[in-house]
């Protein structure tokens, strides 16, 4: 059988400068109708600006960019029926509440009074707002904002949605019905643009991920090959006596497992390349007597995924700079 | 199971065209939203209100009841040559509003919201101006009352005195545009507003609503012989008094017009370039 499948989202040599800053340096991207692409980048990589060229509030200087087939260029207006978006910074109405904010945007998106009315009363309770629907929106909290500004871009059901770091500042409760909206916007066909700065986030939603850094893409693929390439998880080992940090480490590297420390966060850190490698540094551990107050596996950091694929080390600077250990 | 990837999606037969245009109803229940969101803020914020308010009653308190007898010998003579002249200035107090409003839209990122959305930029501020013309009626209205209950006469009765207002409102109409202008290229609401204050101040003081120009010295009075606000003043006091109007009312629309020649395009053109 075969399945045709649609981008809905093409992006082709979108650049975008302000005067000697290169914000967006020639930036393809392709995102399949109905998934979820993750866009990773360090501060100033161009995440943003990438977001508002895709939501037609500026213009790139060249290149070409289609959502839902539809150019940013020349037909700026039915793009805008397919989109919403959850820019990075909340632009909510603060006079205005909760509910009437939204109303007055499903009313600008032509829905009957009554249905923007239901739409409201649904959002706001998805988002758990339904408290704070009639209060000023001045007297949110930076997270209920954010929500606010979430449910706003969901409004119109929009084919695609543009989310720009949602999470960020988020409550993990907040954060995970954030994740569950996202899902659900998916599973009713939505496609979704997330830029994050967390590779757990990316994780979590995304089907496929782009890394930019200084307005070039560096990165390109499904989360398992990434994942692939940065090595899996890592493992953090907090000993009771951080002054044991480096003897630690030494012990590990004579048995063949490189270790990397600390003393700041007072942590030891070990790539788990395969599975062995855990039980070794337990057994070598154990063995030497080393007192352990807490161990923990992590996703590699967006900085370890970014420093793997542009091909510098992810082993922190202060540990590579030292002496070698063995 | 294969898959094919089809890019970009069939657009519209005419690919060149951004053919949705926005239909008159669709417009109009855009521009109805957007205006009922304004008058919300208003309600929301009644602080805003009681400044242009407060200022006019402020000024007319004092200068009848602290200068009246000093400048015109009589309080109520000069509540009859001040007041009117001051209520004329209301609609210009409240075009001034639309600057800062519209900056405050740009800056807490309403307005890319808004950008986001299928709808035409126009209504963005058309419905401002629908919202402020309504506020200045209000602030006509409070005013009016207030100054009769001071013991004003409106000696030309109820259709000049809905002339002297629409007169007001017409020339704030054409200074919303140099108001646009100020919020779209200041930095801060604040800033809009202070700039304002400076413009309106000489200009409100450096003409014949409070004083009789004769009485003023050379310079001053070749400034306030052309200050649009003195032909407005005058045309509202004639009106108001019911006494001839002249080519003041004239002259106010001329300025109104030329102001609006003037600045109107140009708002217009950095509001597109901005949205
Ligand atoms: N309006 C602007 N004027 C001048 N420079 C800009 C403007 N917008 C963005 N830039 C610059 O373009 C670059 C990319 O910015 P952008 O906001 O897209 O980054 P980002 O990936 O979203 O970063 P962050 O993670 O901090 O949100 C930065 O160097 C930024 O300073
Ligand atoms: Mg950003």
């Amino acid at each position: 059988m075969t399945r045709i499948e649609r981008n809905a989202v093409e992006v082709h040599g979108i650049v975008k400068h302000y005067g000697e800053t290169k914000a967006l340096d020639g930036v393809d991207l392709t995102v399949r109708e109905g998934t979820v692409l993750g866009l990773l980048g360090p501060n100033g990589a161009g995440k943003t600006t990438l977001v508002r060229v895709l939501s037609t509030l500026i213009k790139p200087d060249a290149g070409t960019a289609f959502v839902g087939g539809y150019d940013v260029l020349r037909q700026p207006k039915q793009l805008r029926r397919t989109i919403g978006l959850t820019g990075q910074y909340a632009s909510v109405d603060e006079l205005l509440s909760g509910y009437e904010n939204l109303y007055l945007i499903g009313r600008l998106l032509d829905l009957s009074a009554k249905d923007a009315k239901a739409r409201a009363v649904e959002l706001l309770e998805r988002f758990s707002l339904t408290e704070a629907a009639r209060r000023p929106a001045k007297g949110y909290s930076g997270g209920m904002r954010r929500r606010l500004d979430l449910a706003a871009s969901m409004i119109g059901r929009p084919k695609v949605l543009y989310l720009d770091e949602p999470t960020t500042g988020l409550d993990p409760r907040t954060r995970n019905e954030v994740w569950d909206e996202v899902q659900r916007m998916v599973g009713e066909g939505s496609t979704v643009l997330l830029t994050t700065q967390y590779m757990e986030e990316a994780e979590q939603l995304a089907h496929a991920l782009t890394v930019i850094d200084k307005g070039r893409v560096i990165a390109n693929g499904g989360i398992e090959e990434l994942k692939k390439r940065v090595g899996g998880q890592s493992l953090q080992v907090r000993p009771a006596d951080p002054a044991q940090l480096p003897e630690m480490a030494r012990a590990l590297q004579e048995s063949g497992v490189p270790a990397t420390f600390s003393t700041e966060s007072g942590l030891l850190s070990v790539h788990l390349t395969d599975e062995r490698r855990l039980t070794a540094v337990i057994g070598v551990l154990g063995t030497r007597g080393f007192a352990v107050a807490g161990i923990d596996t992590k996703l590699p950091s967006l900085d370890e995924v970014f420093l793997t694929v542009t091909g510098k080390s992810a082993v922190p600077a202060q540990t590579r700079d030292k002496e070698p250990v063995a | 199971m294969s898959t094919a990837t089809l890019s970009p999606a069939p657009a519209t037969t005419a690919a060149d065209a951004d053919d949705t245009r926005i239909g008159l109803r669709a417009n109009l229940r855009h521009l109805g939203a957007l205006t009922r969101r304004n008058l919300m803020r208003i309600k929301a914020d009644p602080e805003s209100m009681l400044d242009a308010l407060l200022i006019p009653v402020i000024m007319i308190v004092l200068f009848v009841y602290v200068f009246g007898g000093a400048m015109a010998g009589n309080q109520h003579e000069y509540m009859q040559y001040m007041v009117p002249g001051l209520l004329g200035t209301t609609g210009l107090n409240l075009a001034m509003a639309l600057g800062t409003g519209l900056n405050t839209d740009f800056q807490t990122g309403v307005m890319d919201r808004f950008r986001t959305l299928p709808i035409g930029r126009s209504a963005v501020l058309l419905s401002k101006m629908i919202a402020e013309t309504l506020r200045a009626i209000v602030a006509f209205a409070v005013l009016i009352g207030f100054s009769m209950v001071l013991g004003m006469d409106i000696v030309g009765g109820p259709l000049k005195l809905l002339a002297a207002v629409g007169l007001s409102l017409v020339f704030g109409s054409s200074l919303m545009w140099v108001s646009m202008l100020l919020g779209m290229s200041l930095r801060s609401a604040q800033a809009v507003q202070g700039m304002s204050m400076l413009v309106m101040m000489p200009l409100q003081f450096g003409s014949s609503i409070f004083a009789n120009p004769t009485t003023m010295p050379g310079w001053l009075q070749a400034f306030t012989k052309h200050n649009p606000l003195s032909a407005l003043a005058d045309a509202c006091r004639a009106l108001i008094n019911d006494q001839p109007v002249g080519n003041s009312a004239l002259t106010v629309l001329v300025w109104a017009a030329a102001i609006t020649v003037v600045t109107a395009p140009l708002a217009v053109a950095r509001f597109r370039k901005r949205t």
